[in-house]
């Protein structure tokens, strides 16, 4: 499936400490500065002191040179890129209830998964959901499809990206505290941590 | 060893080389207080009357010596009243660290007693906080806070630290070494062709204005920054806070710029076709309205925040790094160059300025601040470290208080924070001891803080306070008579008797009224070795000029009639 990419928007990717209070100090920032943001999304990487942030602004890219300088502020933000128009994969998932209670509508829904990256994880004899998972845009114009038939609930959770190939965004960091154990060890008597 | 850890806390602070801390005591800090009288040879503890006033003389010593002040205060109310002082900090990238303490962290979130979420209430407030959950933590943590209150931007930054945490024990181990965070890396110098871009700019400039703000004081680029003026012959205007980036005799000096900067300033900076900004953050309350800000001119920004590039204002070259680093990049291949035409219109305007100063004019009977702040310049040999509350004497310090060297204005410029003059004139004192200090503060703001009197006092601390007494709150005053067709709401006080007042706290203290008085008590306070208070009764309904309305545009002033013109 080819890779549809909306214009207007620009992705902010930071890798933060995965600390208590992180998320507190990124969004007091967002509100203090008037930021207006899309869609944040939070998440563990592979490494359990690292966190990563995925932040869609509908704005150019000079205003999300703008986040990453005040989110680059933050003591507890490792590292941040623009994906602007550097290749990458983006994936967006929502979990959409719809009505299914005729025979009509469910032949529609069930049409439509069909032609998209979506399928339905839950079916009842009045409702059923549908998971689609995909870029934004996909994902927006899978949701316009089944408007008509008659959404009840829906959530999504926003978009993640990584760059495609070798644009590997990762960190040596350690957090202090795998230190300090790591030190409290080793001690020798000076106390040094190296 | 194994230590406390409110040991730790003082072993920590000695090592960060303080020897001063501003603080009051209270229940979930009384572990910490008790540890001071181990230390006591070692790290003076300054009692204050309140908090705030702790958070400001925390303020005043850094912004004097150019290092980190401490203060410290008690859980719930004591780091609430820290707050003021805190964001006053954060707007002038004042390095301080707080300590405060915290409910048992068996009670964190149960509303305890004086439990307040104070790393939430200083989140926005501080360049960083913490909370403080493991006692193994603690003297990394303290370190890790110095590091980065005087690293890179400057700014406050908060340790909470529970009481449970205050108490329990662990080995000692001050960890050594330079701090590394992964997430915190200051911009430090330049990329070459930014360099050369600026140069470029520099070179093809016919009227060029270097905007020197509080950056050069704090990475310490004076010298680099005349070097920079001198060879390219650029006129220097300052910033409020960028006050003694070089010395205002200097003739390539034109004064402050901004919403009661000196009107050549703010003409030069709309004529201009190239600005320098140093260290400066393009501030509303000196670029008027963005949209005709300085519209002829290309932009060369510095500043060690990334952040504030591009902020308020579109820079053609902007240099994220620290300045004296940067500017020391730039000064090799610096070009001689010279303006004559261009200086020649700032110093016709300088000549209109100065038929206007309210000192040219016939006053009899009468004082006004502008004469004392003058005088009091004359009279020190305009060598005083002074410090300013908020308000119009602030602004006329501004004006007739002409500073030769480095951190010897200290304001609140960011916040406007009135009740910062006294107390931080105390700070600054600790940090400088050798200094004269003078407090120039307002009728107004001095009420907000005087209670530091009985600090001062008990402490002996040689400052000496002028109390510019207009029996209003000056600046509002002016913009309702300019604003709001004079009607003075709330504006105008019923004093106390300030010289009473002082003879209560034992200060020795003098009543200004006429112009003629002022030397003799000026002699007078600098004459007693500890705190003296001058109270001068000055024209109730003064007015700064010039003055630039918020928000108009930065050229269209009001300035003060000629004499004959009004
Ligand atoms: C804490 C605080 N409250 C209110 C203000 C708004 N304000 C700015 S200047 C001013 C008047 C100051 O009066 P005074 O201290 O007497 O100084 P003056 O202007 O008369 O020299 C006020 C109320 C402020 N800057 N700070
Ligand atoms: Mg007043």
């Amino acid at each position: 499936m080819a890779e549809v990419k909306i214009d207007s928007k620009v992705t902010v990717v930071a890798l933060v400490e995965n600390e208590p209070g992180v998320l507190n100090r990124i969004a007091s920032m967002f509100r203090r500065r008037a930021f207006n943001i899309d869609s944040l999304t939070v998440g563990r990487t592979h490494k359990p002191h690292v966190s990563r942030m995925t932040i869609r602004v509908d704005a150019g890219p000079e205003y999300a040179r703008k986040i990453a300088a005040n989110l680059q502020k933050l003591i507890n933000v490792i590292d941040v890129r623009i994906i602007d128009n550097e290749p990458h994969v983006e994936r967006d998932l929502a979990l959409i209830k719809v009505r299914n209670d005729d025979a009509d509508s469910r032949n529609t829904i069930t049409e439509i998964c069909d032609r998209y990256p979506a399928r339905i994880v839950d079916v009842g004899p009045k409702v059923a959901i549908i998971e689609v998972v995909g870029t934004e845009a996909i994902v927006e114009e899978f949701i316009e499809r089944v408007r008509p038939t008659g959404i009840v609930e829906m959530i999504r959770t926003g978009v993640v990206s990584m760059g495609r190939g070798t644009r590997i965004h990762d960190t040596n960091f350690i957090n202090r505290r795998a230190l300090a154990e790591a030190a409290a060890e080793a001690r020798n008597g000076n106390g040094r941590i190296v | 060893m194994k230590l406390k850890g409110s040991e730790i806390i003082m072993e920590c602070l000695l090592r960060e080389g303080v020897d001063v801390m501003f603080g009051y005591p209270g229940g979930a800090i009384l572990p910490t207080y008790d540890a001071m009288s181990q230390y006591e040879d070692r790290l003076h503890h300054v009692l204050v009357r309140h908090e705030q006033g702790a958070s400001h003389m925390a303020d005043g010593y850094a912004r004097a010596t150019g290092k980190v002040g401490v203060c410290i205060a008690t859980s719930g109310p004591g780091a609430t009243n820290l707050v003021t002082g805190l964001a006053t900090a954060m707007m002038d990238s004042s390095s301080i660290v707080a300590i405060t303490g915290q409910v048992p962290i068996p009670a964190i979130g149960s509303d305890a007693f004086q439990e307040t979420d104070v790393t939430g209430v200083t989140l926005p407030i501080t360049k960083h906080n913490y909370l403080v959950t493991d006692v193994r933590e603690l003297a990394y943590t303290i370190k890790e806070a110095f590091h980065i209150a005087r690293t890179g931007r400057p700014g406050p930054v908060l340790v909470d630290v529970p009481k449970d945490v205050q108490i329990a024990e662990t080995e000692f181990v001050y960890p050594e070494g330079e701090i590394e965070l992964p997430g915190y890396a200051p911009p430090w110098a330049a990329q070459d062709m930014d360099i050369e871009a600026a140069l470029r700019l520099i070179q093809e400039a016919e009227r060029p204005i270097i905007l020197a703000g509080h950056g050069i004081l704090m990475s310490g680029a004076m010298n680099e920054v005349r070097e920079l003026a001198e060879r390219a012959q650029i006129p220097v205007s300052l910033t409020l806070l960028g006050k003694g980036a070089m010395p205002e005799e200097h003739p390539l000096v034109i004064g402050m710029m901004g919403m009661h900067g000196e009107a050549c300033s703010n003409l030069a900076i709309q004529e201009a076709d190239l600005l320098l900004a140093l260290g400066m953050r393009f501030d509303d309350r000196v670029t008027g309205n963005l949209k005709t800000y300085a519209q002829n001119a290309r932009k060369i920004h510095i500043d060690i925040d990334r952040s504030e590039i591009n902020k308020n204002v579109k820079a053609d070259v902007g240099i994220a790094g620290d300045l004296k680093t940067v500017l020391t990049q730039l000064l090799p291949n610096l070009p001689q160059k010279s303006h004559p035409n261009w200086i020649g219109r700032i110093r016709d305007w300088q000549e209109d300025a100065s038929e206007r100063d309210i000192l040219n004019y016939e006053t009899p009977g009468i004082l006004l601040t502008a004469q004392v702040i003058n005088d009091i310049w004359k009279l020190t040999g305009g060598d005083a470290i002074t410090v300013t509350d908020v308000g119009q004497h602030q602004m006329l310090e501004a004006q007739y208080y002409p500073h030769q060297r480095p951190a010897t204005l200290l304001t609140s410029g960011g916040l406007g924070t009135m009740g910062f003059g006294f107390p931080a004139a105390i700070g600054a004192k600790f940090g400088m001891p050798d200094e004269e200090i003078w407090a120039i503060v307002g009728d107004g703001g001095f009420q907000m803080t005087l209670c530091e009197m009985a600090t001062a006092v008990q402490e002996n601390v040689n400052v000496n306070i002028a109390i510019i007494n207009n029996n209003f709150l000056g600046m509002v005053r002016q913009w309702q008579e300019l604003f709001f067709e004079k009607r003075y709401q709330a504006t105008p006080m019923v004093n106390p008797d300030f010289c009473k007042l002082a003879d209560a706290y034992g200060i020795p203290n003098r009543c200004v009224t006429q112009r003629d008085e002022i030397e003799d008590a000026v002699q007078f306070a600098r004459g007693i070795d500890g705190p003296t208070l001058i109270e001068f009764v000055v024209e109730k309904e003064e007015m700064v000029y010039p003055m630039v309305p918020a928000g108009a545009d930065l050229h269209d002033m009001k300035r003060r009639p000629k004499p004959g013109e009004a």
